[in-house]
């Protein structure tokens, strides 16, 4: 910042520097997703897909790169494309064509990758994510990303960098494996964004099972590529993001190279267009090293595979057989409800609000322990969906359980539901139940109710003789005592000692 | 290496590069070191010597005969084997568990893993390199 001696330039000079400093910025986020897909065995050999095998057990000749090999595509991941590309409003090319794109690195045996650069499997679609508005869930907004393309390409094996040894261990078990690369269009703006769409798309591919997308298994991968710029002026300087780990680091790594960008353009400084990674335990983006300058990929279309035709029902040859055909209408017959679909399912049948369905979904298992419990009791969905989402998902959350490791079954939850329906027992009582249900000792909501004694007492005389014995014995305070129409008596505002003399039914 | 070899103990008549004389081949510049350095470090090749660089020269020169041919219209073709069904495969187990045969081609290997050196070793600059290159 140069200041000159002229104190009223000065002043000027300061202003014109604030002024540029408030101009809004618009980031500008783009993401490319690895989704490894869901099959037994690889995307052009034979080996086994699993996670956590001996290090170089699921390999074959031609994982290996060994001379003589050749690829042979499995039927399964093609079709796993087909579902993910309908699933995503994409235009399905009816041909699409392979590629090598070389590189030199330990975990790649071959020196290149399979992959379908020119014409991928599917083009242009899109995807919806919903949004809540300041945190408060009470507020949704739907916003799409467009997706470029999505094509199939092979994984690579994994490098265990052994740094006191200098040495690097390579296990090629992975590679090879059927990856999908989702493209994003850079239509989203902040990390929350981000992270919201990755979401939608991890709950879409487990619906479908082309991938199970686990992102602490490496079954789903995200680079983010983050710029800056003016309103009006061209796109700045992008960077790529990797090595994010979890949908929640996305979002914070998205937001920092955002940040980062901005303090660094304001300051006067420039953007690289260089590949960063994200360091967790920092918080922070570092640049990555081994940068060995701009990569030329040298593409060339992959010799040993012709195109891959895909047909639907006008096109289907007659004479085909079975095994050689990938249908894309008889896929697109099968689609199951994606989540948008359940969403707006479950709305209408229970009549819960969208926030409600967003929450059961997001949640694995519950929205099946909600429609269980349902089943089996009289109580109106609209009453249950409070029960699960305040009274069950907090606890699973406090103590990080899933719905399957849930104490509380469906059926102990709508047997204590159907009392508290019937008038049984109070809704403060059944609180009280739920939490001695979560203990998990193996006892009934009756067995509880009748142990710490909270049946409610129907009888109008015994309630108004206990109601006696309390104002008489309290001369100085007064207790307001509610009828309720129903003819339960309640007392909010029973004083602490006369509470413990009394029996916890009136609670 | 071995097609080296195996071509180092017979003597053949070495192929020569030779283009049609009626055809006007538009040939580049002579490639240039920058062109060849930046082969080098992408392909991992070495040229060696001013021979190896007149034999890429001379390839080039031939292939560029293919500028001659009007493609105008025409669809461009991979291979010739391009309208062949694509064979796929079902999705089954039947290759893998072969560990010890694979780590037999390791030179060195830590409890069944390959080893490789830490990162890429990328090829040092022109300037610091031993290459004739820098000659030219």
């Amino acid at each position: 910042l140069c200041l000159w001696g002229h104190p009223y330039l000065n002043s000027i000079f300061l202003l014109f520097f604030f002024f540029f400093s408030l101009t809004p910025w618009v980031p500008v986020v783009g993401l490319e997703i690895h989704a490894q897909i869901s099959s037994n065995s690889k995307l052009f050999s034979g080996s086994q897909v699993q996670f956590a095998a001996p290090p170089n057990s699921l390999v074959s000749f031609f994982d290996a790169s060994l001379p003589g090999t050749l690829p042979v595509l499995n039927r399964r991941c093609v079709e796993a494309a087909v579902m993910t590309g309908l699933a995503l409003n994409c235009s399905i090319n009816k041909k699409s064509l392979f590629d090598r794109k070389h590189y030199f690195y330990a975990d790649l045996p071959a020196g290149y990758q399979i992959t379908q650069q020119r014409v991928p499997i599917a083009v242009n679609g899109s995807l919806s994510y919903s949004l809540c508005i300041d945190n408060k869930m009470s507020q949704m907004v739907t916003k799409t990303v467009r997706i470029k393309q999505i094509q199939l390409e092979q994984d690579s094996g994994k490098s265990l960098h052994d740094d006191v040894r200098s040495q690097t261990l390579v296990d090629l078990n992975r590679a090879g494996v059927g990856l999908m690369e989702v493209v994003m269009e850079p239509d989203m703006c902040c990390g929350e964004e981000a992270a919201a769409a990755v979401r939608e798309l991890q709950l879409i591919l487990q619906t479908l099972g082309s991938s199970q997308a686990v992102m602490a298994e490496g079954q789903l991968r995200v680079d983010a590529n983050v710029s800056v710029h003016h309103p009006g002026e061209p796109y700045g300087v992008r960077t790529e993001v990797k090595n994010i780990n979890s949908i929640r680091f996305l979002a914070k790594a998205v937001d920092y190279e955002i940040e980062r960008q901005i303090e660094e353009l304001e300051s006067g400084g420039t953007i690289l267009n260089e590949t960063r990674a994200f360091d967790s335990k920092l918080g922070c983006t570092v640049p990555m090293r081994d940068k060995e300058g701009k990569q030329d990929y040298r593409f060339m279309p992959e010799p040993n595979l012709p195109p891959l035709i895909l047909y639907n029902a006008r096109s289907l040859p007659a004479n085909m057989n079975h095994q050689q055909v990938v249908n894309i209408d008889w896929i697109h017959e099968r689609l199951p409800d994606l989540p948008s679909v359940k969403r707006a399912k479950l709305v209408e049948q229970y009549g819960i609000l969208p926030e409600h369905s967003f929450t059961l979904l997001n949640e694995a298992g519950l929205t099946e322990f909600f429609e269980d419990v349902i089943k089996q009791t009289q109580m109106k969905p609209k009453k249950v969906i409070g029960w699960i989402l305040n009274d069950l998902l907090s606890y699973l959350k406090q103590h990080s359980l899933t719905v399957k490791e849930s104490p509380v079954s469906s059926f102990l939850l709508a047997d204590l539901l159907n009392r508290l329906e019937k008038k049984e027992i109070s809704s403060t009582a059944a609180k009280q139940v739920f939490a001695e249900l979560w203990k998990g000792e193996g006892k009934t909501p009756l067995e509880i109710v009748k142990e710490k004694k909270l049946q409610l007492i129907q009888d109008q005389e015994d309630l108004e003789r206990i109601c006696q014995a309390v104002i008489d014995g309290q001369e100085n305070e007064v207790i307001i005592c509610q009828c309720r129409k129903d003819g339960v008596l309640a007392l909010p505002h029973l004083l602490g000692r006369t509470r413990s003399s009394l029996p916890g039914s009136l609670v | 290496m071995l097609n080296c070899y195996l071509k180092g103990q017979q003597e053949h008549e070495r192929p020569e590069f030779i283009p049609y004389a009626h055809l006007r081949i538009r040939t580049k510049q002579k490639v240039t070191v920058e062109v060849l350095d930046h082969l080098e470090h992408l392909a991992l090749v070495d040229f060696r010597d001013s021979e190896g660089v007149e034999r890429l020269q001379k390839a080039i020169q031939f292939a560029d005969q293919l500028h001659e041919v009007n493609t105008d219209g025409v669809e461009p073709m991979d291979s010739v084997l391009e309208d062949r069904c694509l064979y796929l495969r079902e999705d089954d187990v039947t290759e893998g568990n072969c560990t010890e045969e694979l780590l037999k081609n390791a030179r060195e290997k830590v409890e069944e893993y390959f080893v490789a050196p830490p990162g890429n070793i990328p090829l040092p600059k022109l300037e610091e390199r031993e290459t004739f290159l820098k000659g030219s």
